[in-house]
């Protein structure tokens, strides 16, 4: 009894910090990247993405069985496609406001790469409550991550935090960090914390971290999403 | 004239795809080592593009508007894109294999490269005509080749640079995208665009 549960929170956990699929794994980039100049859009795009990844984890774990290996990943693009306008619906009707501001990001969310390597990796392969904790963890990894993203960004390009002001006094907030080139600097610092501290871990183990992060991890999902 | 003028440069310097709109970030950082790879991706985001933004305009104007559909164009985009990627590679390889050859391994990753469906979308969420959508499509891929070129010169040097442990990798190639992205700001007041 007590296993399966350990393997359940295993995969829970997994997406969150270990695989991390936007600091670690370095999939998903656009996203991260454009729509994390507030720490609100961070959170209302890795909500609606997690929500796609739920539906189409759930469904492509339904019928991973009837499915043919041939034909496998013009129906996993179907099934997100259609979660994805799903998503663009409720947005639109529900929270507008975020509807506007994520934009043609939101569509965008069928070529996410995070969602097609789940459906790939863990969800043609497991069974379904498997596949649902897999895409809440992995979902939340991804909401965490653009929610530091934004949140960096927001204080240091605007001086305030989901709308709240911070640095009235201390220091006039650099604009940059909101414009286009500051996504990209904002995201090679936090990559870089994140491999600092875990050089400083795994220091006694002989694994150099750092250079496994390459982003050949994304391309490689690419490679195998043609096929 | 002046409007095609104005959506070319636009496409290409002011809202650089890779560099302002973040679109095809993917590619942009994994296959921008060496410089010819860098052309071969290129050329093939070029082609593909100029081509579904044909494809994806007119499926939208005369299949999905005419019978209020447009609910339906993330899915059919996508499968249009996906389609059109496949027979591109088919028609290559039997009637110009050099092409299919330099190009080959780099088409199917357009399937999932974000600026061919940012492209087909922004099209009709701009209310470009079919002239405006095809000049959009392959000046937004011009762009991203150029920002792919360029770049992928900067890693070329890159190599050889004693870099922080930390930095190794990943976070120096985000940061010198940063600053590759700072000169093509300088377009911004640009026609006034």
């Amino acid at each position: 009894m007590a296993k399966p549960s350990s393997k359940a929170f295993s995969v829970l956990t997994n997406g969150l910090m270990k695989e991390n699929p936007v600091l670690k794994m370095v999939l998903g980039m656009c996203p991260s990247l454009a729509v994390t100049t507030m720490a609100k859009n961070g959170i209302g795009m890795g909500i609606a993405a997690t929500f796609v990844l739920t539906g189409s984890n759930i469904v492509i774990s339904l019928i991973r069985k009837i499915v043919p290996d041939k034909v496998r990943i013009p129906v996993y693009i179907t099934v997100i496609a259609g979660f994805t306008t799903i998503v663009q619906m409720l947005l639109n009707a529900y929270l507008p406001d975020i509807y506007k501001e994520l934009g043609i990001y939101i569509p965008l969310i069928v070529v996410n790469c995070i969602i097609l390597a789940r459906a790939e990796m863990f969800a043609s392969k497991n069974n379904v409550g498997l596949s649902i904790l897999d895409a809440l963890g992995m979902g939340g990894g991804f909401t965490i991550a653009l929610l530091i993203i934004g949140s960096v960004r927001e204080i240091l390009g605007s001086g305030t935090w989901m709308g709240l002001t911070l640095t009235k006094d201390i220091f006039d907030p650099a604009v940059i960090m909101i414009l286009p080139p500051g996504g990209f600097l904002a995201f090679g610092f936090i990559v870089a914390a994140i491999n600092k501290f875990s050089v400083l871990k795994i220091r006694n183990r002989e694994i150099a971290s750092g250079c496994g992060m390459d982003c050949a991890g994304c391309t490689g999902e690419d490679g195998g999403d043609g096929q | 004239m002046r409007d095609i003028i104005l959506i070319a440069l636009g496409a290409i310097l002011v809202d650089n795809f890779v560099l302002s709109r973040f679109l095809g970030i993917c590619p942009f950082l994994g296959v921008s080592k060496k410089s010819s790879t860098a052309v071969g991706m290129g050329g093939a985001v070029i082609f593909v593009m100029t081509l579904s933004s044909a494809v994806t305009w007119t499926v939208y104007k005369y299949l999905l508007e005419p019978n209020e559909l447009g609910y339906l164009q993330t899915i059919v985009f996508i499968l249009v894109i996906a389609a059109l990627v496949q027979f591109v590679e088919i028609v290559l390889k039997r009637f110009i294999p050099a092409l299919f050859k330099a190009l080959g391994i780099y088409l199917p990753l357009i399937t999932t490269n974000c600026a061919v469906l940012g492209a087909a979308l922004l099209n009709i969420e701009r209310n470009y005509s079919l002239l405006h959508a095809v000049v959009f499509g392959l000046s937004a891929g011009v762009g991203f080749t150029i920002a792919l070129i360029l770049f992928s010169g900067i890693r070329e040097k890159m190599e050889f640079c004693d870099i922080p442990v930390a930095f190794k990798g990943l976070p120096i190639t985000l940061i010198a995208a940063a600053l590759v992205s700072v000169a093509f700001f300088g377009f911004k007041g640009l026609f006034g665009i």
